[in-house]
């Protein structure tokens, strides 16, 4: 009897602690995490969890000085440029350890070692993408130049002094949720960060549904409704700037594959318009202050922890402010004392696929300029937790990895099957470099050289100085290419269709100090059709940057203020353009009760994408669902066969000056419909779809609660992400934000003796969820309201702040 | 009592240095050297780690004003209230240790008994 029950109840105990103690699948070890003395309780702060203290580090060379200001922002002071980037490293790592190395994990194929074998598909196409390839070749090249060298050592060092001093009660929540341990960085965890950022920039593609298109309706109508130029433009380089270079030319235009059947290729992504960026700087002339001011603000999907992390770098070398990517050393968008800078995306075409023609199917050799050339492999090896490695080989050409081969179960559905990859992240450039030297930098011949250095994903670097130059730079490495070369799918055994060079990198567009008095970019087209080379056949809509440029044309002596005003501009210029042409063509004899209602709102909006507009709820839905109905019969996504549609621009122009084109009727029905019907029926649809979705219209139509933004917490947890955040803005409004994607953070730097410079977060400083500063820069962000930045210049700080010392 | 306040601080310093199932080896070490009765080894178990537990979880969530405690309980698909984690917490410590000392209860009595056999 005794035995029995000290057997059971030995057992009992030793189950429920072994019950305890481990996952269960997704569910992590409720034990250790619960525990008040190693779990969760563990990660939440006090408000004031900041104290003044002096800490003891192996490996920094002389003593540094830290000041938290209010914000939580670290401003460093160190003797010379080795301890600021260990230092930058050691509280990056702080603030955001988990978040640094989950996407550096991500970006290098071993999600599956943290969550298990639902990532497997993702990890073999970043792994077949060839982020490895690519990181080991730029990490080699960084590791080749002495500064960056120094700066990647450093900041590497930095990491790892923090992680060696953790025990596990102290590792990031996230850590403790998934239930493993963070590891030492390494130096090519900096280069898988940025080939994570190209990833995410420039890895948009339209080849296969162009090619598509072109082979069911031909080279006319591709060219008439697919146009290499919009019809309205506005360029970043104004236009009629002059080239101050003697290009370099290509004649002959490719000859594009056929493709054959079921050989595509659904769901490789699609160039995202929400995804683009605003920067502009207005010269002395147009500014209050007499001297020039920048703004700029980076549109990303927007996630936390927060994507940036604000940081000022102080060494007798530079001083410099601003934020910083966690995972790369220095700043990327900032000032210092004598220039600021900040960057937009370009939408250059840096992505193409080549058909590659096997032997045979032991796919040893493929057929290129008139021989067969040997295939290279490359074994990848996932490691899965709880399940054995999964062993991938993939194959390499000249022109790059050969993602999926026929036959092969791709990522989500189908992938260009048997195309080699060429992708401009696959060669080694060093962007560390170029921040470096913008770091430094004094003036527009400083910036310029940094631009030579920049590779992928190519920016438009925005400039300005205290010398009262302002500048702007589509720039990163463009392939040389012939006009349309790569708009469609390439055949990969001609030489003649090959990337044989890139744009010499001081043939870029540039303009510095305009006429205009100012400069600016939002994605649209790098430059007028002037422009000797080929960059791309589309860009992002032009309205975001006509919108700018209205405004700041406008604009006499601008401040800061208003510049922080365009910045958080929510007018719809798509809006004011397209619904009078919609709102003529409808046939209002034909609607419902409630579709007269919302009609009669969306008649008295003001293209307002304001929080509380209604309108601005019904023109999105319904542009949405004019597209659809107006091109979604002739040119469908589908899934076998996927196609585009035309872009905006070009609808607005077919409806102004060819209303009856054949493309109006609905090829799916036998009547024959004129605009109108097509107007009518989609403004009826989108009314229906509006009062299913939200109920009768009323307040739930409201434009913020639709939009429903998020700002998604990296590992997909909604109670560690900020939901439905009321915040107006849009797709092509200038105020891009819309329910994933928007600013990542606003900047604005007024230059002059003293720089002054302001910024706002979606987020906060902090990764930890048991932050108060994980999300205290939200709201001010939100409204719009931007936040002094205390450039300091010595370490003995006023205000509310803490000290450190790092020895 | 004081057994209670025994286990509560053998347990506390336990986990200063070992991971969280020390509470079990407390527990069963405890009853083991100090057999009363098997009901009292369980609640004595209990009450001193999850007082413990409790207690501490308590401190650390009022002191960051309950920053993580609401956001927590979501994450684990409960509503968005501190109540239940401050009270799961200290049960699920309590039960582990609960039936950790009845097992050294049970085990001395096996192996080095202190009560007669009735039979």
């Amino acid at each position: 009897m005794r035995i029995l029950k000290a057997a059971l109840s030995t057992f009992i105990a030793v189950a429920l602690i072994y019950a305890l103690n481990r996952s269960w699948g997704a569910v992590p070890a409720v034990g250790p995490l619960l525990s008040p003395f190693t779990g969760f309780w563990q990660n939440a702060e006090k408000p004031d969890q900041l104290q003044a203290k002096e800490i003891d580090l192996d490996g920094t060379r002389e003593p540094v000085e830290v000041v938290f200001d209010s914000l939580h922002i670290p401003h460093v002071f160190a003797r010379n440029d080795y301890d600021a980037y260990f230092a930058q490293g050691y509280l990056t790592a702080r603030d955001r350890l988990w978040q640094m190395e989950f996407q550096t994990h991500a970006a290098a194929g071993r999600l599956s070692e943290i969550v298990g074998d639902r990532a497997i598909e993702l990890d073999r196409y970043n792994r077949r993408l060839g982020m490895g390839f690519a990181a080991e070749k730029s990490v080699a090249f960084m590791m080749d130049d002495p500064r960056t060298r120094e700066t990647v050592d450093a900041y590497t060092a930095g990491i790892n002094a923090y992680i060696a001093q953790l025990k596990p009660a102290d590792y990031p929540l996230e850590y403790k949720l998934l239930g493993y341990a963070p590891e030492p960085w390494q130096p090519i965890k900096c280069a898988y960060f940025l080939k994570y950022m190209s990833g995410v920039l420039a890895l948009g593609a339209d080849d296969v549904a162009m090619t598509n298109i072109l082979a069911k309706f031909g080279p006319d109508v591709t060219r008439d409704l697919f146009p290499d130029y919009p019809h309205k433009e506005d360029p970043i380089i104004p236009v009629g700037t002059k080239w101050d270079f003697l290009p370099v030319y290509y004649l002959k235009s490719p000859k594009n594959p056929k493709p054959g059947k079921g050989d595509f290729a659904m769901n490789w992504p699609r160039h995202d318009p929400a995804i683009g960026s605003n920067n502009w700087a207005v010269g002395a002339e147009k500014s209050a202050t007499g001297y020039p001011i920048l703004a700029n603000d980076p549109h990303l999907s927007l996630s936390l922890p927060s994507i940036w992390y604000l940081i000022q770098l102080h060494t007798p070398t530079m001083n410099v402010m601003g934020a910083s990517m966690p995972g790369s050393p220095g700043v990327i968008g900032g000032f210092n004392e004598n220039i600021a800078w900040g960057e937009t995306n370009v939408g250059s075409d840096v992505l193409d696929f080549y058909k590659i023609k096997f032997k045979d199917n032991s796919r040893q050799e493929y057929w290129y300029d008139n021989k067969w050339k040997p295939v290279t492999r490359r074994i990848e090896t996932v490691k899965v937790k709880g399940k054995p490695d999964v062993i991938d080989t993939v194959l390499y050409t000249h022109h790059g990895p050969v993602m999926y081969t026929q036959g092969q179960k791709s990522f989500a559905r189908n992938f260009p099957v048997g195309y080699a990859v060429r992708w401009v992240a696959h060669d080694a450039a060093n962007e560390l470099l170029c921040f470096y030297l913008l770091n430094r930098a004094k003036n527009h011949d400083d910036y310029r050289e940094a631009m030579l250095s920049y590779g992928s994903p190519a920016q438009n670097f925005v400039f300005a100085d205290v010398h009262k130059d302002i500048a702007i730079s589509p720039n990163g490495r463009f392939p040389l290419k012939k006009k349309e070369q790569g708009k469609f799918l390439l055949d990969g055994t001609n030489p003649a269709d090959d990337w044989l060079a890139y744009i010499p990198a001081v043939h870029n567009p540039h303009v510095k100090n305009p006429t205009r008095g100012f400069v600016s970019s939002a994605n649209q087209s790098s430059t007028d059709p002037t422009y000797p080379y080929y960059l791309n056949w589309q860009f992002a809509p032009p309205e975001r940057g006509m919108r700018i440029n209205q405004r700041l044309t406008a604009m006499g002596k601008a401040t800061v203020d208003s510049m922080a005003k365009l910045q958080y501009d929510n007018y719809n210029l798509r809006a004011a353009n397209l619904l009078p042409k919609l709102l003529v063509q409808v046939r209002s004899g034909t609607l419902s009760a409630p579709q007269q209602q919302a009609l009669k709102t969306v008649q008295q909006w003001r293209f307002n994408n304001d929080i509380a507009e209604v309108g601005a709820t019904i023109f999105v839905e319904w542009e949405k669902r004019f597209m659809d109905a107006l091109w979604a019969d002739d040119m469908p996504d589908a899934d076998t066969l996927p196609m585009k549609m035309p872009s905006a621009d070009r609808t607005m122009r077919m409806i102004d000056e060819n209303p009856a084109a054949r493309w109006v009727d609905d090829s799916r029905t036998p009547a024959r419909e004129t605009l109108a019907d097509i107007v009518t029926r989609s403004f009826q649809i989108t009314v229906d779809t509006l009062t299913k979705r939200h109920g009768p219209q009323g307040n739930a139509w409201q434009w913020a609660t639709t939009k429903a933004t998020r700002i998604a917490h990296l590992a997909r947890l909604d109670a560690l992400s900020a939901m439905n955040v009321q915040v107006g803005g849009g797709t092509s409004v200038v105020n891009a934000t819309t329910t994933r994607t928007g600013p990542s953070w606003r900047l604005v730097v007024a230059l002059g003796p003293t720089p002054k410079g302001y910024a706002a977060l979606p987020g906060g400083q902090s990764g930890n969820p048991g932050s108060h500063y994980y999300l205290n820069m939200l709201e001010p962000w939100r409204r719009g309201q931007l936040t002094p930045l205390q450039f300091m210049t010595s370490p003995t700080a006023a205000g509310t702040s803490v000290h450190w010392q790092l020895k | 009592m004081v057994p209670i306040l025994l286990i509560a601080l053998l347990s506390l310093l336990a986990q200063l240095v070992l991971p969280w199932w020390s509470v079990a080896l407390v527990a069963f070490a405890f009853c083991f050297g100090r057999p009363v009765s098997g009901g009292r080894s369980f609640l004595y178990s209990f009450l001193g780690v999850g007082l413990v537990w409790l207690g501490y979880a308590l401190l650390q969530h009022s002191q960051s004003g309950g920053i993580l405690t609401s956001r927590m309980s979501e994450v684990i698909k409960l509503p968005p209230t501190p109540i239940y984690l401050l009270v799961i917490t200290p049960l699920l410590a309590g039960l582990v240790a609960g039936f950790a000392g009845l097992s050294g209860y049970w085990v001395r009595q096996t192996v080095l008994p202190t009560v007669a056999v009735k039979s």
